[in-house]
């Protein structure tokens, strides 16, 4: 963070506030990076002669004659191979205690893939969990988030997840983790044995939170350059998004932008679309997956946040907990995975489809009858059936904890309808029902 | 030509001051380092010009040079739009090499070598008006009519016309001369403004007709007219793509114009990989054919998203003046009405509800006006169907743009959380939804003709057994399953049947995806006959396995081929269903 030879020092600051700074500057560039008393800032408007920049850490302390220096260039991140086992900060610099990266240094807002060129994601990313492969299958290139109230250990089943999941390389954006998550991520990881294919970034709860919004940018690049020029199959994991959309709203209130829905920026769907769509599957091999944490307030999917998040991404998994059997799940109901049509059927087996939906609509008809045991009506002989159903659906199937193949969560599937029901009462078609449904 | 230096730069909105005469709504290009990036002017104020950037502003700085074109955003009509894929301001995605777009990167929407077969249609000496047809090439599957240049006001003499031929896009295929005695040259492609509508048509008519889809709870329930407009609102994961997409494969139109706007860029690469392999229901080509895509996915510009939808409805409504049956879809219309709340809010315009604008509702009506039925004055007809997608905040209804374009459009098809949750697909909601066109004299007369007599009293009688069902599931679970007379449960269970048998059906599926008019009034009929038969149960337990029973023989005819022997078996199977439950009553 030296000042370059023969950049300008500036130290005549018009006007603060609690996040920008604002001065007259020749020849900057629009989100052009700087330093103020070397902290890092970003150019947020130009207006004539005058700049207004955003300064990460905030203006507190600062005075009127701090010295700005501009780098000269947007962020930038030196892209090689050596990224891999590494840890660094939002700004790229590295905080595991080893040496800074050389190499050429590359644009961090990437440039659109051009939609003519992705490929159809049909590749079945497994995950040994039946509430994603059985009933949300996940494929490369997808991206989808987890739904999960702040009481839910999320951070615990990402990390489950990314290393179950086949990939080659694993991209970690983290967003005001707090430091004990942080710490896990790094311990799980390196217990796998995996440590060297992770590359992370790490905004902890301790740091600014305006520098979390420069980590999305670190992550996709650095997962766009494995996946497009290595042609590896990279795993990217953000959490928590609903903080980096914090962030977002500050820095959109203190430049005096109108705000939409929940106090959060009119661009939102844009700002978040950005990111999310950088997942893709490249004909050459490569493939970026993102799987994401949006932490709810008090489980509302109709935030702002979580909202324009479900518009955007290929679905979403919703984590709960079963209240009957105190067990972690992936809701059947609220969950979706949009790509799953893509494998389902075809790339696992040809009753997935069939077996997948009549299971979820057995369980919402044992919800039904739970609400009605709730309000002190009779349960029909039906009605006792789907509860006891429910309940070995979620043991057998549903628990986060298990780690099964679908063939197997299939074959548990057709077990649990005809213990529990009649062939007839699931709507399946007959040449499945002839085939699978077990034997007595 | 006016240039310009930028002043002002807030994300993608520029200040630019010229030093001369500027339009509104004048494309402008910002020089930068080789790259030539568009933008388009949205506000004058002295000689400050503010311009919507189509890219990102990084990098751009103050003094920076801008060219102004004199033109406004203008897309080439001309053969070759069909089985294109473009981005949201026309240029052709194939064109362009590379896995990833660069800033500035552009490529022409038509290509103007390519050669086509022209015959003409008209005779030297003819008069001639702007949309006159002066000759045809083939394109795909359909006919091109080459016609007079839209742009072209007044009368024109046909001096000169090409003989029958190859000819490129480049070459002049007429001359015409105008009033002022000039001669003028006609190509086979012509430029247009995206937000003029066209209006070569005689007069616009009442649309009378049924748009096929393919889908039971539109066609015969809520039924879309052709050349009508329609709009599906839905929360996120109630399946508004998924819709759409099953609209656009089963409809009977010769046209198909897509338009993903701000949407996943996964869904649009779904739409690249099976439409070149699947069949045109109304031709038997591939659905390529008579398909063009517009794809400003929500990672591509904001700005352009705006354009997308313009620039879709311009060539919807270019094929329309030839006489041909155009469909349009728009995939999100919010999105549209995002792009434009942020770029008021930059501009610190006063904002409307929600900070969207407030012109926006006449924005949107002004948009679903360009859709219709058109006559020719030769007596051609042409039609644009539009229907746009909402994807509402929250999954609530009571929005600006739902809100906007419930007052515009004249079919509405509710997309329902719970049956989404319930996974009853299509999760539209028979009772909220609705189609004004059910109402209209001419279309209730089209349906006695080409349907059966007496169709839409059907429909009505359908949709009073939902609603009555609907209301006895309610009584039901207020007061419980046995403080109910027995009428209330057989009531549920018939709007169960409509609901399972008629309005659920299987996009995933070859057969039940797709079900003809013809198809769908004998499952009606089957369906009513069922509910009228006289049936007696002795409490309400025996009456939901005996309706299950029927649903299921109902799921199984659906899967089957129409009038295949498993259709018959199953339907017989039917009334063996009421003869065991008499047998029981007997016992």
């Amino acid at each position: 963070m030296i000042a370059q030879a023969f950049q300008p020092i500036y130290t005549q600051i018009k006007s603060l506030t609690k996040a920008t700074i604002s001065l007259d500057a020749e020849s900057v560039q629009y989100d052009e990076l700087a330093w103020v008393d070397g902290r890092a800032a970003q150019v947020i408007r130009v207006e004539g002669k005058e700049v207004t920049l955003q300064v990460f850490s905030g203006t507190e302390g600062l005075g009127t004659n701090a010295k700005v220096v501009f780098s000269g260039s947007a962020p930038k991140l030196r892209l090689s191979p050596l990224l891999a086992g590494r840890y660094f900060n939002a700004f790229g610099a590295a905080i595991d205690g080893k040496e800074e990266l050389k190499g050429e240094e590359q644009d961090v807002k990437g440039q659109t893939v051009n939609p003519v060129r992705r490929q159809l994601p049909s590749e079945l990313l497994a995950t040994g969990i039946a509430g994603i492969d059985l009933n949300n299958t996940l494929v490369t290139g997808q991206k989808i988030p987890f739904f999960a109230d702040p009481d839910q250990p999320y951070n615990r089943i990402l990390a489950e997840v990314a290393l179950r999941a086949d990939s080659d390389r694993i991209v970690l954006g983290g967003m005001g983790i707090s430091h004990d998550d942080f710490l896990m991520f790094k311990q799980r990881f390196n217990a796998s044995g995996a440590g060297d294919k992770i590359v992370s970034y790490i905004n902890t709860s301790e740091d600014p939170p305006l520098e979390r919004l420069l980590i999305p940018d670190l992550v996709c690049t650095t997962a766009e350059y494995f996946a497009n020029e290595k042609n590896e199959k990279v795993l990217v994991l953000l959490t928590d998004m609903t903080l980096f959309a914090d962030a977002l709203a500050i820095v959109s209130n203190k430049m005096d932008q109108i705000p939409s829905k929940d106090a959060m920026p009119g661009s939102l769907y844009s700002d978040l679309a950005r990111i999310y769509e950088k997942a893709v599957q490249f004909k050459e091999g490569g493939s970026i997956t993102i799987v994401a944490v949006t932490t709810l307030n008090d489980g509302d999917i109709t935030h702002a946040i979580p909202d324009n998040t479900g518009y955007i991404t290929e679905g979403q998994l919703y984590l709960k907990k079963d209240s009957e059997t105190g067990l972690t799940i992936i809701d059947p109901f609220r969950s979706l995975s949009r790509l799953k049509q893509n494998v389902i059927g075809t790339k696992t087996r040809e009753d997935h489809p069939q077996v997948m939906n009549a299971l979820v609509r057995l369980y919402a008809d044992a919800a039904e009858a739970r609400s009605k045991k709730e309000n002190g009506f009779d349960l029909n002989a039906y009605d006792k059936r789907s509860l006891a159903f429910a309940t070995a659906y979620t043991e057998e199937l549903l628990d986060v904890q298990l780690n099964i193949s679908i063939d197997e969560m299939l074959d548990r599937g057709w077990n649990l309808m005809s213990r529990f029901f009649e062939s007839y009462e699931l709507g399946i078609r007959q040449n499945f029902i002839d085939k699978y449904w077990p034997k007595a | 030509m006016t240039k310009g230096k930028i002043t002002g730069i807030l994300s993608n909105l520029l200040q630019i001051k010229v030093d001369g005469p500027v339009r509104q709504n004048e494309i402008c290009f910002v020089l930068k380092n080789e790259q030539r990036l568009m933008a388009e002017v949205i506000k004058i104020k002295g000689d400050i010009a503010f311009a919507q950037l189509f890219e990102a502003g990084t990098g751009l700085q103050a003094d920076d040079q801008v060219e102004f074109s004199g033109e406004l955003l203008e897309v080439s009509l001309g053969p070759g739009l069909l089985s294109k894929n473009f981005d949201g301001l026309q240029n052709d995605l194939e064109a362009m090499p590379g896995n990833f777009i660069n800033a500035g990167q552009r490529s022409e929407a038509l290509d103007l070598e390519a050669v086509y077969t022209f015959q003409p249609l008209a005779q030297p000496g003819d008069k001639l008006k702007a949309g006159d047809v002066i000759g045809e090439v083939a394109e795909n599957a359909l006919m091109h009519k080459i016609m007079l240049p839209f742009k072209f006001e007044g009368t024109y003499d046909l001096v000169e016309l090409a003989e029958a031929g190859d000819y490129n896009l480049q070459t002049a295929i007429a001359q015409v001369k105008n009033e002022a005695d000039e001669l003028l040259p006609v190509y086979m492609v012509q430029k247009w403004p995206v937000k003029w509508p066209i209006k070569t048509y005689e007069n616009k008519v009442r649309p009378s007709e049924i748009f096929q889809t393919g889908l039971r709870v539109i066609d015969t329930l809520n039924p879309i007219a052709e050349g009508g407009t329609a709009y599906i609102p839905g929360a996120f994961g109630t399946g508004k793509t998924v819709l759409q997409q099953a609209i656009a494969k089963n409809n009977r139109a010769e046209v198909v114009i897509l338009v993903a706007c701000g949407e996943r860029a996964n869904e649009v690469v779904e739409i690249f990989h099976s439409f070149p392999e699947l069949e045109d229901l109304a031709t038997g080509r591939k659905l390529k054919d008579k398909t063009t895509i517009v794809c400003n996915t929500s990672n591509m510009p904001v700005a352009a998203r705006e354009a997308s939808v313009y620039v879709g409805m311009t060539m919807a409504e270019y094929y329309r003046s030839m006489g041909y049956k155009v469909l349009l879809l728009a995939d999100s219309t919010s999105r549209w009405a995002q792009a434009l709340r942020e770029m008021s809010n930059r501009m610190e315009e006063l904002p409307g509800t929600d900070a969207f604008p407030v012109e926006l509702p006449a924005v949107i009506a002004n948009f679903y006006g360009r859709a219709g039925k058109v006559m020719m004055k030769d007596g051609r007809e042409g039609s644009v169907t539009f229907l746009g997608t909402v994807s509402p905040a929250g999954g609530n209804f009571k929005e600006p743009v739902t809100e906007s374009t419930s007052k515009v459009a004249r079919c509405f098809y509710a997309l329902s959380q719970k049956r989404a949750d319930a996974k009853r697909y299509p999760a539209i909601d028979p009772l909220l939804s609705y189609s004004r066109y059910l109402d209209y004299e001419e279309f209730q007369e089209y349906t006695e003709r080409s349907v059966e007599t007496g169709w839409t009293e059907k429909v009505m009688r359908a949709k009073n057994l939902l609603a009555k069902g609907i209301e006895a599931r309610d009584q039901i679970s207020i007061l419980g399953d046995d403080s109910v007379p027995l009428d209330y449960h057989r009531d549920f269970w018939k709007s169960e049947l409509i609901d399972f048998a008629f309005i659920q059906q299987d996009s995933f599926d070859d057969t039940d995806m797709n079900s003809t008019m013809e198809r769908q009034s004998f499952m009606l009929n089957r369906v009513l006959e069922i509910c009228d038969k006289k049936q007696d149960f002795e409490d309400f337990s025996t009456v939901g396995s005996f309706y299950k029973k029927l649903i299921n023989l109902f799921k199984q005819m659906n899967y089957s081929e129409f009038r295949s022997d498993d259709f018959s078996k199953f339907n017989e199977e039917l009334d063996q269903v009421f003869t065991a439950n008499e047998k029981m009553e007997a016992l």
